[in-house]
């Protein structure tokens, strides 16, 4: 089920880059399970994918794939061009729960450091230019305010911030986001999402989304991967926003709504029985 | 007085100057030294538990040397690096960690007492391996704990910062290809040489208060790694070091001053109002930040 849609406005210098992430016939598995299977599809460079399906169906599973963390047991995949491996500088990656994990033990411009400089070894001061570049990440999300704070201390708006600044310290060309939104108010959320739009379009990120709640992205995505009946599956986001996929993806029933403005929400359609 | 057996003695300036102070100061500060450098991990890595653990899997190590005949500092290295390296075998996950750590933690201290029955070892001992004996400590000893020490900060300069990256944030550092299994074995072992050290200055039952006291302490100032290393290494040399004075000054075992002092200084930094919170941080509100 591959589809190459181009949708929207894209002013990615694209075509002659590579896609950020295909997948040709790739099935993984855990354990002896198998996750999901006969997974085929291309993600193009400059594109905001999100990546939905209900728990369990290996959303997170993707990601470790294209970080190279896990092997697959089937098909052929590239990211960027290449094989994945551990180690892509290419891909900066904030996982879930990311910031819960994290104690009193770090301040914030030093975890953003350590995106850039923590997988060397030996024993090395922080160079200026180093230091430069860990200024721009914090500034471009907005975090400068509250960088000499300690992880512990921030809100959680605020550690995706900073969590996201160590994600393109070193200039990543794919992000990875899993679950960027979960426990965040709705003004933090929308902050996130615009700060999300801003990376694709004054950076040029690929940025790949897994999210469970489709609304507060619908802004910005321009393509989807669902996981349907164990099979990942990619369209473009107009495609996916269908109440009779999203019925048959979550397995309860979704509504689409379409605003006099153009917006799109969905919305559980499920409704109380009237007595 | 006399009753508490506490008594002023008028001479300990000679006191310190003695072969046996003089031993107890530098292996004190070796001791201080690496347990202050490797706190700061053992709190990331939530590892406190399990230092806490390899102290008593050293246990047996020490009183089966003296059943064996062999010295105390090889059955305690031994115990602490092998039983670190089986905790670290099991789980990643914090639970089923601490339940091995546990369940091996109450074997080897049911081995270690029957070792000690074995070897008919008399009271002293057995109590010189549960509460330390800084005062013992011989020149070879000395050497050993050097090399020991020399292994620990030439070792961690090597990896403090991927060290770092895979306490504080194991899962990104995964995926940018710091090698964490392989730092998280290095690390085990770092610290049982460190607790191996650490036993015979302040015991078993007490080593927490060198091993994790300090770098918590230090944590409750500042939260830059580096700072927060060199100030855990200065309270823990400051609590060896008067410790050692006091003991002196009053002939009691030092033990007890090295634990009270590292103790102080921790309730100090906790109780001191204007320093940090003493509570786990609640999130503030945002700061504003449109983009």
């Amino acid at each position: 089920m591959t589809s190459s849609g181009v949708p929207t406005a894209d002013r990615s210098a694209g075509g002659s880059r590579p896609p950020a992430l295909v997948l040709d016939g790739v099935s993984v598995a855990r354990g002896g399970q198998t996750v999901w299977s006969h997974g085929t599809f291309t993600v193009r460079a400059g594109a905001v994918v999100g990546v939905i399906g209900p728990n369990g169906a290996g959303k997170t599973t993707m990601f470790q794939v294209a970080l190279g963390l896990l092997p697959v047991t089937a098909g052929r995949v590239e990211v960027l061009g290449a094989a994945p491996r551990r180690g892509n500088r290419r891909i900066g990656y904030v996982p879930q729960n990311y910031t819960a994990a994290l104690g009193d033990a770090i301040r914030a411009r030093d975890l953003v450091t350590l995106g850039l400089t923590g997988s060397r070894f030996g024993l090395r001061r922080t160079s200026p230019a180093e230091r430069a570049r860990v200024d721009q990440a914090l500034a471009w999300v907005g975090a400068e305010a509250f960088a000499e704070r300690r992880m512990s201390e921030l809100s959680g708006g605020q550690q995706q911030r900073v969590a996201i600044a160590q994600a393109i310290v070193d200039d990543a060309e794919l992000l990875l986001l899993d679950e960027p939104l979960a426990n965040l108010d709705l003004r933090n959320q929308q902050e996130i999402v615009r700060l999300l739009g801003d990376l694709r379009r004054e950076r040029d990120v690929t940025i790949m989304v897994v999210a469970h709640d489709l609304n507060p992205l619908l802004p910005v995505l321009t393509d989807a991967v669902y996981l349907l009946d164990g099979h990942p599956h990619h369209d473009e986001i107009g495609q996916v926003v269908q109440e009779e996929l999203l019925t048959h993806l979550y397995g309860t029933p979704v509504g689409v709504v379409r605003t006099a403005q153009g917006d799109l929400f969905t919305r559980a359609a499920w409704r109380e029985p009237q007595a | 007085m006399t009753l508490l057996a506490v008594e002023f003695q008028s001479n300990w300036l000679d006191v310190l100057q003695t072969t046996f102070m003089r031993n107890a100061l530098i292996g004190g500060s070796l001791v201080a030294v690496a347990a202050g450098l490797l706190g700061y991990f053992v709190i990331t890595r939530q590892n406190a538990f399990a230092a806490h653990a390899l102290a008593h899997i050293g246990f047996p190590g020490a009183t089966g040397a003296i059943l064996l005949g062999v010295p105390v500092t090889l059955g305690l290295a031994v115990f602490c690096v092998g039983g670190g390296l089986l905790i670290g075998l099991f789980g990643r996950r914090v639970a089923d960690r601490e339940m091995a750590t546990g369940t091996i933690l109450a074997l080897a201290t049911a081995v270690g007492v029957l070792f000690a029955s074995l070897a008919s070892a008399n009271a002293g001992t057995t109590t010189s391996v549960l509460f330390g004996n800084l005062l013992a400590i011989s020149e070879d000893q000395l050497l050993v704990f050097a090399a020991f020490t020399a292994a620990v900060v030439g070792t961690l300069a090597v990896l403090a910062r991927p060290l770092v990256f895979a306490s504080v944030d194991p899962a990104v550092a995964e995926a940018r290809g710091v090698p964490v299994r392989a730092l998280g074995i290095a690390f085990v072992v770092l610290l049982a040489l460190t607790i191996t050290m650490a036993v015979q200055v302040v015991g078993t039952l007490l080593l927490f208060a060198l091993v994790v006291t300090p770098a918590a302490t230090a944590l409750r100032i500042t939260a830059r790694p580096v700072r927060v290393a060199a100030l855990a290494v200065a309270i823990a040399l400051g609590s060896v070091w008067g410790g050692l004075v006091l003991s002196a000054m009053v002939d009691l075992p030092p033990s007890f001053f090295i634990v009270s002092l590292a103790v102080l200084a921790w309730l100090a930094v906790l109780l001191v109002p204007g320093g940090r919170r003493a509570t786990p941080a609640r999130a503030p509100v945002d700061n504003h930040h449109p983009h």
